[in-house]
């Protein structure tokens, strides 16, 4: 009986053995390094906003990123939808600024790697990008006028130090945009040339200052990346950095069966691109198309690479010089959003469609048809363990 | 008795170890990579064998998800330089379904057969299919490349 008992701790030991391992791949071990954050490239220096790196830019942008003075009413700033202490989002399905705007705020950590902004990428650079809610008439409700007005009073010294002398505003009226209200308009087309090349001189050095800020804003290692490089380097990861079978499981499907990683791809877990993925449209909501509709939007913006505001040569402007301008693909295609933190800020997708990971999973493996265009998903067929395993291993990127 | 047990328990045993090992061996067996087998040539004739065509990165190396600019030769079969030609560029992933993530151009003619096809990503690891139509003075051809990331 002793032989017996010996012998099966020994099977037991044996498949223990086999289990316990972290089996990888040589391929998956490839796959694995490329999505840890010290893959990350450092971040390229941005040549159409020559003040991206300049410190008192970003500490300028850092103000202006939580003044709730930028804004129509005096009550909504960047960080009112951007809170600093929720990865930089808000938690609630459709943000709410001034007005219930249509889309999910949107988390910004290591938003500088990006080439394109917002679900649907309608804008090409983030200081373009950080001009869109300033007049937003849902999210900070203001104009380009008043905030010119608005600079100069509350902060004219600081920014003269890094963007030189302001423009002469004084016969500016105090409220005037081509966006705004009716009145706004009127009163834009009333000014000179030489007055709304000023306002916008200002309102661009606005968002590049804003930009400035926002390249600090960086991904926090994790439990995964941890876990990586202890692959990598063949080292036995300490206690609670060790992955479970749960979590090893889901690791390889993501990587593997469940090809999350063809979109979710390098150490930010996005491919920076844009795919229809089936994700049902929120009832009540007007008609939301995607990427089809923002290229036209992007091209037409005044604050675009190829416009004037733009520092530098338009060398810089590959990604709008080679953007796909037609494709039926682009139909309902959103940005890949990075993976990193999503764990711990629900709810998920463009318009806040699902209330947590169990049911993007699910989205995932049912694959259901797109209401509009094509859906780039084929159904997964995954086990309730597997389901779980998938969710179990996201949560390591936010641990 | 108790030793034909102890035997037939071991034998048992070892079957059920020996199949372990095979189930470990094979579920972590390196998966061919995806597009393996496919004609990844840098250069080749065109379809109807009027130009040979080769494709080259022209900083030597492929970045994946970055911007870059190729390299596309144009020869005539005897060897002279394919001038003025134009070059309309599609493609994609053909086990994913989806096309190219940019729209890239020829950009510049550089002499000696040599057309800049700027605004090229990879997004992606895999098989990208890159199709070129071409019309010069001798008449119009395609050629297809795949590149593999
Ligand atoms: C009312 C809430 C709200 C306010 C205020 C707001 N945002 Fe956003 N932000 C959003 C929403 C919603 C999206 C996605 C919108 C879309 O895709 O149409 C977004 C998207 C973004 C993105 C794009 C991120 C990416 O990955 O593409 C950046 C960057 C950003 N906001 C920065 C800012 C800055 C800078 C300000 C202040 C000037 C600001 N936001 C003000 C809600 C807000
Ligand atoms: C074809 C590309 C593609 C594939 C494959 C893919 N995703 Fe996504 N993923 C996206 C896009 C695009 C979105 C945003 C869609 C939207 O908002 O409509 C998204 C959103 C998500 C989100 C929500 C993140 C957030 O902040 O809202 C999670 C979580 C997610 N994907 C996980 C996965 C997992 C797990 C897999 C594999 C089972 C997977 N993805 C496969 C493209 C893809």
């Amino acid at each position: 009986m002793s032989w017996l008992s010996r012998f099966l701790v020994l099977m037991a030991m044996a498949v223990l053995a086999g289990c316990g391992k972290p089996e990888f791949s040589d391929a998956e071990k490839k796959t694995i390094a490329s999505l840890a954050l010290s893959a990350l490239p450092s971040l390229k220096p941005d040549t159409t906003n020559r003040f991206a790196d300049v410190p008192a830019a970003a500490a300028l942008g850092s103000t202006l990123f939580f003044d709730q003075g930028m804004s129509g009413d005096g009550m909504v700033s960047c960080s009112t939808c951007h809170k600093i202490d929720r990865q930089f989002q808000d938690d609630l399905p459709q943000a709410v600024g001034v007005g219930r705007t249509n889309r999910r705020t949107m988390p910004l950590a290591g938003v500088a790697h990006d080439p394109w902004f917002f679900w649907d990428g309608r804008r090409d650079s983030l200081w373009a990008q950080a001009l869109t809610p300033l007049e937003n008439p849902l999210e900070q409700a203001g104009n380009r006028a008043a905030f010119a007005h608005y600079i100069e009073a509350r902060f004219g010294e600081r920014y003269e130090r890094i963007f030189g002398p302001l423009p002469d505003l004084s016969k500016v009226p105090a409220n005037a945009s081509p966006l705004g209200t009716d009145a706004e308009k009127a009163a834009w087309r009333a000014m000179s040339d030489q007055q709304t090349e000023d306002v916008n001189r200002v309102f661009a050095n606005i968002g590049k200052a804003i930009a400035a800020f926002e390249r600090s804003i960086a991904p926090p290692r994790t439990r995964f990346d941890r876990f990586a490089i202890d692959l990598a380097t063949g080292a036995v990861p300490k206690s609670d950095d060790a992955f479970s079978p749960e979590e090893i499981l889901g690791l390889k499907l993501f990587i593997g069966r469940a090809n999350c990683v063809t979109c979710h791809t390098g150490p930010r877990f996005t491919d920076n691109s844009f795919h229809n993925t089936g994700v049902p449209p929120v009832k009540d909501l007007p008609p939301d198309r995607g990427r089809v509709d923002a290229v036209r939007q992007v091209e037409a913006d005044p604050f675009n690479c190829f416009g004037a505001f733009r520092d530098g040569d338009a060398g810089a402007c590959g990604e709008l010089r080679f953007m796909v301008k037609d494709a039926p693909e682009l139909v309902r295609a959103y940005k890949t959003p990075s993976l990193r933190g999503a764990a711990t800020r629900p709810p998920y997708m463009h318009a806040g469609q699902f209330s947590s990971l169990d049911e993007v999973v699910a989205h995932y493996s049912k694959a259901p048809a797109s209401v509009e265009g094509v859906s780039e998903i084929h159904p997964l067929q995954l086990s309730d363990r597997e389901r779980g395993a998938l969710v179990a291993f996201l949560k390591t990127l936010a641990e | 008795m108790a030793s034909l047990w102890r035997y037939v328990l071991a034998g048992l045993g070892l079957a059920a170890l020996l199949a372990g090992i095979l189930a470990v061996v094979y579920l972590t067996a390196p998966q061919a990579p995806q597009g393996a087998g496919a004609d990844i040539s840098r250069s080749k004739k065109t379809a109807n064998g009027l130009f040979v065509a080769s494709f080259e990165p022209e900083r030597g190396v492929i970045r994946q998800g970055e911007l870059q600019s190729w390299l596309l030769t144009l020869k005539t079969v005897a060897g002279a330089p394919v001038e003025g030609a134009a070059i309309a560029v599609s493609g994609g992933m053909p086990q994913h379904n989806h096309g190219l993530p940019t729209s890239p151009q020829a950009t510049d003619y550089l002499g000696d057969g040599r057309y800049r096809i700027d605004g090229l990503k990879f997004t992606m690891s895999g098989l990208w299919r890159l199709h070129f139509a071409i019309s010069a003075a001798a008449g119009s051809d395609t050629v297809v490349f795949n590149v593999l990331l």
